[in-house]
């Protein structure tokens, strides 16, 4: 048997026309049953043999083909009366109203007419996008005249309701045009108006939009189920087909019998409406087809349509093999390239490895080990016969490990270093996808290296990630090349690393960094072996009386020699905040030759997303691959460092002493104070409103605003009474977690409570609770509170919070979906967009986008925060003197 | 084909701030963009006819027109349209 193949040039959509229906129909459909008595399916029923062998066994009467060969055949219903379908009616609709009622013709003026078809000419050659709207301008336009100009008849006004009904307004009253008015005027209008029309009449006349002949689907399309009792359950579209024979047949045996017109009529018009359900189920203006039960039938439409429809749960999205998922956890051991697979997985997943002269060892013992020893393997494919064998059925393993020879396949288990594709849902941008590097373990879960969390931005509360193996040398050459985690450290929404460190990272760096931290020799031996060092170790910085190394000196022997930083630390804020290295707060970064003068690292030097740190530089500058080895390295040391010195929190944490707390009372007891001031000067008129805002709406902005003052107040307060050495807070300082605000309401007070920007106002008639006067203003009926999370909040406090709370729940709730859909449309949109060689961006059929792309050609993976080059630090390296 | 009736467009707009610079291109300057683009007109983004900057500057369709934008990345950003009859 001889194979041809052909490529696609295009595919053209067109309508099926009557006689082409009636040459493919193997069967005419007249009779409703589908069985008779004797379990025989009826001849010229919907379940006729003619449409195909679908029972194991059964020989096609059309083919002679049995069910796995057999095509399936079509069959039709003669229509006893023409009908409208939905959707073509709307094709339908513009050529009724843009043609004459008598004559045909398009209702415009022969040269004008001409001029437009050759016009639509060209627009169809070059702008086929416009060209759809210049038919639409044509339809609109011959709509418009009243009067034919070829016959000179009146033209009326036709009315369509959606999706088959059609009426014209003549001067005697509104008519209701039949399907059969509406076929013999479509067939009259001419090929060349249809064609201005923006149909193509070779492939789709008008009236073969209106249907004399239903094609009926053969039964691969609709098979009936046998349920285990035995009994045969029909495919929904078999039920629909049942209706429209019977309804059908119904009419044919009004107009064999001139049954009076009303009733000829009526079972017209329902017929029509079944076809329309039988199309699609969910029309409007149209009865639903329904089940016994009644379920709404699904029609062809529901078969596409939606989600889980054809096209986008079939074609769009289908299942994988090769591919694993289960739950992640830390593994901060391993490298960022790397995922821990374990070995129950290792064993499932397989990757065709070709046998070489060089490998065939290798080859060998893998076949020698079997399907259920990693590292082992689970087939093996032989190229002298073609043939597949299964190890686990195979007896003789020795045997067969001998016969391999170069050219055949060895499907063989994962094993470390293999490269595969982890991803975790949802996949919103590039990097929700990486390469790495397969690293078998023992236990059931795969481990990520927490530094390569925020692409995914993944956590291990239960998170669960999936891992596909690339299945030839191209794809697994181009997952390394191009997916690989370290050639992602940069992300190419901003300028800025997207790998980097977090929480403990952060904290950890900023502990063993800051000034006041000294290490023993021990010490100092214990994080550089934690991360791997091999070399030197520095002149300590202290010499007598005992030997002392600095954090600071530990981090530089990681860092290029050449390197140089400026930059300020996370901490530089508030009394901390300095601008220059003349800076005693320590909170300056000043990088020299590869070593921290001076400044702690922190979020801004180490952290993920934030552009220009010393990790971006770095990652920039000397490469992904520099910054991968310090990912891989010193960064585990910043853990060890937390281990060694234990992070964590308590009760005393955050407390404050009685001053302090005396003092925010203070605080409180004046805003009180004015708030009701402010109150009672509303409540007499003589409050100073807001330009353009009523006073009422200016008492509660003010009323806001001083409420905030007293937060912040309060936070100040709290914040100057803590321990710089409080773990909370250098949490908070150095940008690991929370902020200062989580701190003011622990130590301090909640606040404010908002709903909806405003206090918290709904609830009772003119009060928010029952423990309060009607109309009540002051702060605490209206969401103050007073109360933090030390000492606990009163239960209306908590009431308030609460509600404040739900708000933020459901913000993020409808926030989340909202921008996915908005997301997956502008995908869709720009997916085809590309930058072509010459630096000009263009869709898929050429045309063009941009001139330059971005219209400065910058990639923005490659800049720093977007600029393509930092000015200031060219300047610094180029004009030190060495 | 323009059958709409002819706005009246105020030649105030072509000062206003947010209208970019538009030029109608001589045919040797077209061919000379085209060439350097190496695209058939057809493939240029389309302006209508009845824009109204179009209608100020008199370009009839066919014609291509430079815009001069301003652009918060490159500073400057030029731009070729090909002016359409709809």
């Amino acid at each position: 048997m001889s194979v041809e193949s052909y490529i696609l040039s295009k595919i053209k959509f067109g309508v099926l026309p009557p006689h082409e229906i009636s040459r493919m129909a193997r069967v005419t459909v007249t009779r409703a049953e589908l069985y008779e008595s004797d379990g025989t399916p009826v001849m010229g029923g919907p379940r006729d043999p003619h449409f195909g062998a679908i029972e194991p066994g059964e020989v096609c009467p059309v083919c002679g083909n049995r069910r796995d060969a057999c095509p399936g055949h079509f069959g039709k219903i003669d229509l006893a009366r023409p009908v409208l379908l939905p959707y073509y009616s709307d094709h339908v609709n513009a050529v009724l109203q843009a043609t004459c009622r008598s004559c045909s013709r398009i209702l415009l003026p022969e040269e004008q007419a001409n001029r437009m078809r050759r016009i639509l000419k060209t627009l169809k050659e070059k702008w086929p996008r416009l060209a759809q709207s210049f038919i639409k301008e044509v339809r609109k336009q011959a709509a418009q005249n009243s009067v034919c100009p070829h016959c000179g008849a009146r033209q009326y006004k036709i009315r369509y309701i959606r999706p088959v009904i059609f009426y014209e307004e003549r001067p005697e009253g509104e008519v209701r045009l039949t399907p059969i008015e509406i076929r013999d005027r479509l067939e009259k209008v001419r090929n060349e108006d249809v064609e201005l029309l923006g149909l193509d009449p070779e492939y789709s006349r008008p009236e073969w939009m209106v249907a004399t002949v239903l094609p009926v689907p053969p039964l691969a399309i609709r098979p009936p189920i046998t349920l285990e009792t035995g009994l045969k359950s029909e495919d929904d579209l078999t039920h629909a087909l049942v209706e429209i024979i019977r309804q059908n047949e119904r009419l044919k045996h009004y107009l064999r019998t001139s049954a009076p017109e009303t009733m000829v009529e009526d079972a017209w018009i329902a017929l029509q409406h079944m076809i329309a359900a039988y199309i699609d189920n969910e029309l409007p203006n149209v009865y639903v087809l329904q089940h016994r039960g009644g379920r709404p039938l699904k029609t062809l439409a529901q078969r596409l349509k939606g989600k889980e429809g054809r096209l986008r749960g079939n074609l769009s999205g289908k299942r994988v093999n090769y591919s694993a998922r289960t739950v992640i956890s830390p593994d901060s051991e391993i490298s960022i390239n790397e995922v821990g697979v374990p070995k129950e997985i290792a064993m499932i997943l397989t990757y065709p490895m070709r046998v070489t002269l060089e490998n065939i060892e290798e080859a060998r013992k893998l076949v020698l080990n079997g399907p259920y020893k990693w590292p082992g393997a689970t087939y093996v494919i032989k190229a002298r016969t073609g043939t597949k064998i299964d190890l686990r059925y195979h007896k003789n393993h020795k045997q067969l490990a001998e016969s391999l020879e170069p050219g055949d396949i060895v499907e063989r288990h994962l094993v470390d270093g293999d490269i595969v594709l982890f991803n975790r849902q949802p996949s919103l941008h590039r990097m929700s996808i990486l390469g790495h590097r397969v690293r078998v373990m023992p236990g059931k879960t795969f481990r990520l290296n927490p530094l390569v969390c925020p692409p995914y931005n993944a956590d291990f509360d239960g998170d669960e990630m999936n891992l596909h193996v690339p299945r030839s040398e191209e794809a697994a050459a181009e997952a390394e090349e191009i997916l690989l985690v370290e050639r992602n450290i940069k992300t190419p929404r901003y300028g800025g690393p997207i790998i980097g460190g977090r929480q403990d990272y952060i904290s950890g760096a900023y502990l063993m960094t800051v000034k006041t931290r000294l290490f023993t020799k021990e010490e100092v031996l214990e994080l550089l072996a934690k991360a791997g060092y091999k070399g030197e170790i520095p002149e300590p910085a202290i010499l007598y009386p005992k030997e002392y190394w600095t954090g600071k000196q530990i981090v530089s022997l990681f860092l290029p020699e050449d390197f140089n930083y400026e930059g300020r630390a996370k901490i530089n804020a508030g009394p901390l905040a300095c601008d220059s290295y003349d800076c005693f707060n320590d909170s300056y970064i000043a990088i020299r030759d590869g070593k921290l003068l001076m400044g702690v690292f922190d979020k801004n030097a180490i952290g993920a997303e934030q552009p220009n740190n010393v990790l971006h530089i770095i990652a920039l500058e000397y490469g992904d691959d520099k910054a991968r080895e310090i990912l891989d390295s010193i960064y585990k040391s910043y853990i060890r460092m937390l281990e060694l010195r234990g992070l964590t929190l308590s009760l005393s944490d955050v407390d404050i002493p009685v001053e302090a707390r005396r003092e925010i009372d203070k605080l409180v007891e004046e805003a009180k104070k004015e708030i009701m001031e402010m109150i009672e000067l509303y409540k007499q008129g003589k409050l100073e409103p807001i330009p353009g805002r009523t006073p009422e709406d200016s008492l509660e902005i003010k009323i806001i605003n001083r409420l905030q003052e007293l937060f912040r107040k309060a936070a100040e307060v709290a914040v100057n009474y803590m321990d710089p050495f409080n773990d909370v807070f250098i949490m908070a300082r150095t940008g690991a977690r929370g902020s200062e605000t989580n701190i003011a309401q622990m130590v301090a007070m909640l606040g404010q409570q908002v709903v909806r920007g405003k206090r918290i106002h709904r609830g009772y008639r003119n009060r928010t609770l029952p423990h309060f006067k009607w109309g009540d203003l002051a702060p605490e009926a209206k969401g103050f509170v007073r109360g933090n999370f030390r000492y606990g909040l009163r239960p209306v406090e908590v009431f308030f919070h609460a509600a404040a709370g739900r708000e933020g729940l459901v913000d993020t709730a409808v926030k989340t979906s909202q921008s996915g859909y908005m997301q997956r449309r502008l995908m869709h949109a720009l997916s085809d967009a590309l930058v072509m060689h010459d630096g000009t961006v263009r869709d898929a059929y050429g045309n063009l986008i941009q001139l330059r792309y971005g219209e400065d050609g910058v990639d923005p993976m490659k800049t720093y925060h977007g600029d393509p080059v930092d000015i200031d630090r060219l300047i610094e390296k180029y004009s030190r003197v060495k | 084909m323009p059958s709409r009736s002819k706005r009246r467009v105020s030649k105030k707009i072509l000062e206003h701030e947010l209208v970019p610079k538009h030029e109608v291109l001589s045919f040797e300057e077209a061919v000379e963009v085209l060439r350097k683009l190496g695209v058939p007109p057809s493939r240029l983004p389309a302006i209508s006819v009845n824009d109204p900057v179009v209608q100020l500057i008199g370009a009839k369709p066919g014609d291509i027109i430079k815009i001069t934008r301003k652009s918060p990345t490159a500073g400057e950003a030029v731009y070729y349209r090909i002016v359409v009859a709809f």
